[in-house]
């Protein structure tokens, strides 16, 4: 069975969990292991619904932390693997995730965020993982953080997240929440024909000669699979180019946590996907990001219909976070406003990319609601006050 | 041995005197490194198969990574010895293994010293790391190595839910009584009254029967054994590899260093008397009450199910 035959067809109206679903099945994946946890459980649901028919699996494993161990485990069996969570089971698999950044273990997360911290308020959307998403795991880490803002982008992201996995050897998180988790609208998923999966390439070099973790393109290195004969050894601990532990050298453990941070870093531009909508002789812009920047939109347009300029710059990726395209953004700007479901996360990280630049005001509510665009409006009037929503 | 009153001041005053006394006498180290038990095969630019005395089992082994790491009369070695053996004597193509260890000095054994594919994951989580890469590499045998801290301590929640799934895949639980790596903490399988560094007046639990717990569980084949049962061990090694469904073997083993310090058997040997004087086959406990099995290693085949 092909994947849109499993799906149901092309041109469907669902829910930003289900969508995810559907978009791991487009980038190739055929394992998912997961714990109910709202606002994401449909994500297991859905993935255990269509795994079997195109013969993949899908495993209810006991927690969120054997979820991110058996994707790391199935990732290394050759397969393309995703797990789904939010803010608790989020928070549970952090080590697993340091440790998919250690070995460079392709894998993808979906963190459908809910109101924390702790069980917080679990039907109810919210923005307050983005920096844990960022920082979450001890030691020095990259990660490719998506943020999608509608049911068609949590196909499409979830998709693309598959494919900068495997080429980044990363792991990828696609940042939605509980409003675009189960807020459903139509969307439409490519012909059979155009779906284009490739099987991870094999190393290009033979059983004792393939050096494991020495970088052959860019820094991202070859991977070997379980089961093809490299008797390829993973660890977490610090290791050499071979694999092998070496945990008191300095200049090795340096020059491996380097390569994996650039590896990243060194892509941004390549990595970095944003929607700009700049107003010519603006001085007041919009930094925004998931479902907050369907609010901040809306705002441009009430703003505009009365006549006054405004610049609006969505994040669809968060990290690598794009700084040279936020300066740019900003350089005409004086005020530039972060809408957030949360206290104030993203817009630390703005406001260190402009670098008093511009001033940097953060927009925030938290509760169970998202931001309305009256409230982003009344936030730019507000002559730069905080204002509290 | 009884627990003094805890509030008794005296009992700490005596306790630290005596801990003092025996740091003081403690002679034995781990030698790491220092001893090449492989010396002369270690040359990187010395053809190993052109020396005819090498070991027949070295090929088996990460030759790059050798001598182990494991302190002087360790059981890790003996499992490693026993695990190696069995694999050949089974006549297993590595290439068609993966091993997937935790933390700690057992999960050392196969890694990295075994030569396949090897998962060195974080710490108590190897079983579910394990279970991704056996759904999706059924044809692969996948062995899990790990000790008593991280499969029955932090890990215990995985090993249950793998036992009651019987996915297929092997279980070695080196249980040495203690963390061994981090130098020697009370684990959920010390013995009921031995001090250890964060029991420093005798450990007020009672352990863990692991294997009695996979047993009820779920699973194929739940066994126990020492590592004083080098042969027994092999061929339940052999077995449970063989049997399809969740296999585990409890393998008792001696940690001279960590849990000999607390336990007052420094000498490898005591070690392994303690296992074997310890140690009741399952077919002589019939009529035996839980007061008489106080202590006692149940060693043999616990449950075999066919599911």
């Amino acid at each position: 069975m092909n994947i849109i035959e499993a799906i149901g067809g092309r041109e469907l109206f669902t829910q930003g969990d289900v969508a995810c679903a559907y978009g791991a099945l487009l980038g190739g994946c055929t394992f998912f292991a997961g714990y109910p946890i709202t606002p994401a459980t449909e994500v297991a649901e859905a993935m255990s619904r269509l795994l079997p028919k195109i013969r993949g699996v899908t495993v209810q494993m006991e927690d969120e932390i054997a979820s991110i161990s058996a994707v790391i485990g199935a990732s290394w069996a050759g397969r393309r693997a995703m797990t789904a969570t939010s803010g608790p089971g989020f928070s549970l698999m952090m080590e697993g995730i340091g440790y998919a950044c250690m070995t460079e273990t392709p894998c993808v997360i979906v963190n459908v965020q809910r109101s924390g911290p702790s069980t917080g308020q679990p039907t109810e959307p919210a923005q307050g993982d983005m920096m844990q998403a960022r920082w979450g795991s001890h030691g020095d880490n990259e990660l490719i953080v998506l943020a999608p803002n509608s049911v068609q982008e949590c196909v499409d992201l979830t998709r693309l997240a598959f494919e900068l996995a495997d080429r980044f050897r990363n792991p990828v998180f696609v940042m939605t929440d509980g409003e675009v988790g189960h807020m459903r609208e139509k969307i439409v998923l490519p012909a059979a024909e155009e779906i284009d999966i490739r099987p991870r390439p094999a190393p290009s070099t033979p059983p004792g000669e393939f050096v494991p973790f020495k970088a052959v393109k860019g820094k991202v290195p070859e991977m070997a699979s379980f089961g093809t004969g490299y008797h390829t050894y993973v660890t977490g601990l610090t290791h050499k180019e071979s694999g092998l532990p070496t945990t008191d050298n300095a200049e090795e453990h340096t020059g491996l946590i380097r390569r994996i941070c650039e590896k990243i870093t060194d892509a941004t531009d390549e990595l970095t996907r944003v929607e700009m909508d700049q107003d010519d002789g603006a001085t007041v812009g919009i930094v925004s990001y998931g479902i907050s920047s369907r609010s901040a939109a809306g705002a441009v347009r009430l703003l505009r219909a009365e006549g006054m300029k405004v610049s609006h710059l969505r994040l669809v990726t968060v990290y690598p976070f794009p700084e040279r395209v936020i300066r740019d953004f900003a350089a005409p700007l004086s005020r530039v406003l972060v809408p957030e479901l949360n206290l104030g996360q993203i817009c630390h990280t703005v406001r260190e990319a402009l670098d008093g630049a511009a001033a940097v005001e953060k927009v925030s509510k938290i509760g169970g609601e998202i931001i309305t665009p009256d409230e982003i409006v009344e936030a730019v009037l507000s002559s730069g006050e905080p204002v509290k929503v | 041995m009884s627990i003094r009153d805890l509030s008794d001041p005296e009992y700490f005053d005596e306790v630290a005197e005596a801990n003092a006394e025996e740091r003081s006498m403690d002679g034995l180290r781990p030698t790491y490194g220092t001893v090449d038990p492989l010396s002369g095969l270690m040359d990187p630019a010395e053809s190993v198969s052109s020396r005819p005395e090498h070991h027949r089992l070295l090929k088996y082994l990460r030759r790059e990574i050798l001598p182990t790491t494991f302190c002087t009369g360790c059981g890790g070695g003996t499992v490693l010895n026993t695990f190696t053996n069995a694999i050949d004597e089974m006549r297993i193509d590595p290439k068609e293994m993966v091993c997937v260890t935790g933390i700690g000095c057992s999960s050392w054994i196969p890694s990295p010293y075994f030569l396949c594919d090897t998962l060195h994951t974080t710490h108590g989580r190897a079983i579910a790391f394990a279970c991704g890469v056996k759904v999706m590499k059924p044809d692969m045998k996948v062995i899990i190595i790990a000790g008593d801290g991280d499969l029955a301590g932090i890990g215990g929640n995985h090993l249950i839910h793998a036992a009651r799934r019987n996915i297929d895949i092997t279980v070695f639980l080196v249980n040495n009584f203690i963390y061994g790596m981090t130098g020697g903490q009370v684990s959920p399988t010390t013995p009921f009254g031995i001090r250890t560094t964060t029991t420093p007046y005798a450990n007020v639990e009672h352990p863990m029967r692991i294997a009695d717990l996979v047993a009820a569980a779920g699973g194929s084949y739940v066994a126990r054994w020492t590592t004083f049962h080098a042969f027994q061990l092999m061929e339940s090694m052999q077995y449970a590899i063989r049997k399809k469904g969740f296999s585990f073997i409890e393998v008792m083993s001696q940690c001279p260093v960590s849990f000999g310090k607390s336990a007052g058997m420094k000498d490898p040997v005591s070690n392994l008397k303690y296992l074997r004087d310890n140690s009741i086959h399952v077919d002589g406990t019939k009529g035996m009450s839980e007061e008489e099995l106080e202590g006692k290693f149940v060693v043999g085949r616990l449950v075999e199910r066919n599911q």
